[in-house]
């Protein structure tokens, strides 16, 4: 049986929405439906051939339904933002086992025109409706952004550390046409910028946007005789954890066991060391988040997270170019970012990016779900080792 | 602070919301491997066994994070900023409050200043939230 790692299994298809950002004529099934559609002609596949489904939101019995899909597989992991990168672990590890051959991931969301989608609805009885919403910790914003004071000062830095994050992916942004901020930033104009939640401002916070991606995935045998084999993307490694549902509980505020966990096993399974990755996809709901990643993915030490970022090593030409697409504080930001994060990956490894980065032949992509709940991490490449 | 979601005990967490309103903050204790544990439920987070005991505590701790929320969401006021504090307890657990009775700008929020609880209506509950030590009321 061929293994769920080292090549074996295969992005053959992937696609995001025709448009991404203000997309009122879409409802959310609809944006699954047309990235899944399109990701699908990429692959060179129908509907007819996809026999496992993966998605978080709706159920994937919804998708499956909507697109005619008969799935012999499905998967509703649901771990935030950061589940797209555990349904691909979890279709490779089918795909190996035998138990689906093609396998459809689909994300769409309707996070700003809200079109097809219901009222959200707090459970006061939760542990979190009991011990955090009564405190005012009930939108991302006000609840993902209150470890950072605690990261930063232990470090000795300061919240333009956090500035320094939006300007460098902001850069990236500019080239890119999807991107929903474009404008060239500063330190000065994001630091005073409107105030959300101090220490964040506007800019250090995402977009809020309308769209979707899917992906689809094929054993690397099979995908060598698709049409969308020439430009397969070959899973190396994988990780996913899990913490605790409430941010206040999570083991240490200022790093997050989530990711490194998930990071060393996808690092150990890929048999890949930090030098390799040409390239870091990180999910960035708001501007510490690169921070903690950077540090706790192992790609810098301790304390070093800030001025990697304010020397321009994640920027063009930068020895760890990241967040390529301009992430999800300057891209775009649907609700569950995640899906957008492999798509750029995927671009940048074919060479199909809006902004290329030259030679990008391993790709290391981390999510993030629920407020410091959850993550998952791949690793991609362009060659199959 | 401007109002807010008010919580909703569950079998489980009702000891820990009737000490509240007895203006008691109350947290449960391991008898097997003795740490104190937070959220209530009734075996140890760490070990597992059921034998713990509710413990009425000082109320004092430190605080670790903090931001101050300009756009509190409905039913709070949205007028009025909110400062959200992390704090850990002197006993170790670690928990999410309002910090009243100061000014919410930065430089009166040093982080690991020492807290003291009290207690506010919320509804028919009533809120653990901390007061920077030194400023008891």
């Amino acid at each position: 049986m061929a293994g769920m790692h080292g090549g074996q299994v295969a992005i053959v298809g992937a696609s995001e929405t025709r448009e991404v950002g203000v997309l009122p004529d879409r409802a959310m099934i609809q944006l699954h439906a047309e990235a899944a559609l399109l990701a699908l002609a990429d692959a060179g596949l129908t509907a007819a051939d996809v026999d496992g489904v993966a998605t978080a939101g709706p159920l994937p019995l919804e998708v499956s339904h909507h697109l005619g899909i008969t799935p012999r597989w499905l998967d509703g992991t649901m771990v935030g933002g950061c589940s797209f990168m555990l349904h691909v672990r979890h279709a490779a590890a089918a795909i190996a086992s035998g138990a689906a051959d093609v396998v459809l991931v689909s994300h769409g969301e309707s996070g700003r025109s809200r079109v097809g989608v219901g009222g959200y609805r707090q459970n006061q009885a939760s542990a979190q409706g009991q011990f955090e919403a009564p405190f005012g910790s009930v939108a991302p914003y006000c609840t993902f952004t209150v470890p950072a004071l605690r990261f930063l000062h232990d470090r000795g830095l300061d919240r333009r550390a956090l500035a320094e994050v939006v300007v460098a992916q902001r850069e990236w942004a500019v080239g890119n046409p999807r991107a929903f901020r474009r404008k060239p930033a500063t330190v000065e104009q994001v630091l005073d910028g409107p105030p959300i939640a101090y220490p964040f401002t506007r800019e250090m916070c995402c977009v809020v946007t309308d769209g979707g991606g899917a992906l689809v995935l094929t054993s690397a045998e099979r995908a060598a005789d698709l049409p969308g084999g020439e430009h397969a993307v070959y899973l190396l490694g994988s990780g996913e954890a899990c913490e605790a549902p409430m941010m206040s509980q999570m083991d240490e505020v200022g790093s997050f066991g989530a990711f490194r966990r998930a990071s060393a096993e996808a690092f150990a399974t890929a048999q890949v060391s930090h030098a390799d990755i040409d390239h870091l996809m990180g999910y960035d709901a708001f501007a510490h988040l690169p921070l903690y990643m950077l540090e706790d993915l192992g790609f810098v030490g301790r304390g070093e997270s800030a001025a990697f970022i304010a020397e321009g090593n994640t920027r063009k030409g930068g020895k760890l170019p990241m967040n390529t697409n301009g992430g999800g504080l300057s891209y775009t930001h649907t609700g569950m970012y995640g899906m957008f994060a492999i798509q750029e990956a995927v671009r940048q490894l074919r060479g199909q990016a809006a902004v290329q980065v030259p030679d990008v032949q391993v790709s290391f992509v981390q999510g993030v779900g629920m407020f410091f709940g959850a993550a998952g991490s791949l690793v991609l490449s362009s060659r199959q080792p | 602070m401007a109002g807010g979601t008010v919580p909703v005990p569950t079998p489980e967490t009702a000891p820990f919301w009737a000490g509240t309103l007895a203006g008691e903050l109350r947290i449960q204790q391991c008898n097997a491997c003795g740490r104190h544990y937070f959220y209530p439920r009734p075996f140890c987070r760490y070990c597992q066994s059921g034998d713990v005991t509710w413990r009425t505590v000082a109320g004092t701790g430190r605080l670790v994070s903090y931001i101050i929320n300009y756009r509190p969401v409905p039913p709070a006021d949205p007028g009025e900023p909110q400062i959200i504090g992390l704090i850990e307890l002197d006993e170790g657990p670690r928990m999410l409050s309002n910090i009243v009775g100061v000014a919410p700008e930065p430089e009166n929020l040093p982080l690991d200043a020492t807290v003291r609880v009290e207690f506010e209506p919320r509804g028919d509950q009533a809120l653990p939230v901390f007061r920077l030590d030194g400023e008891a009321a």
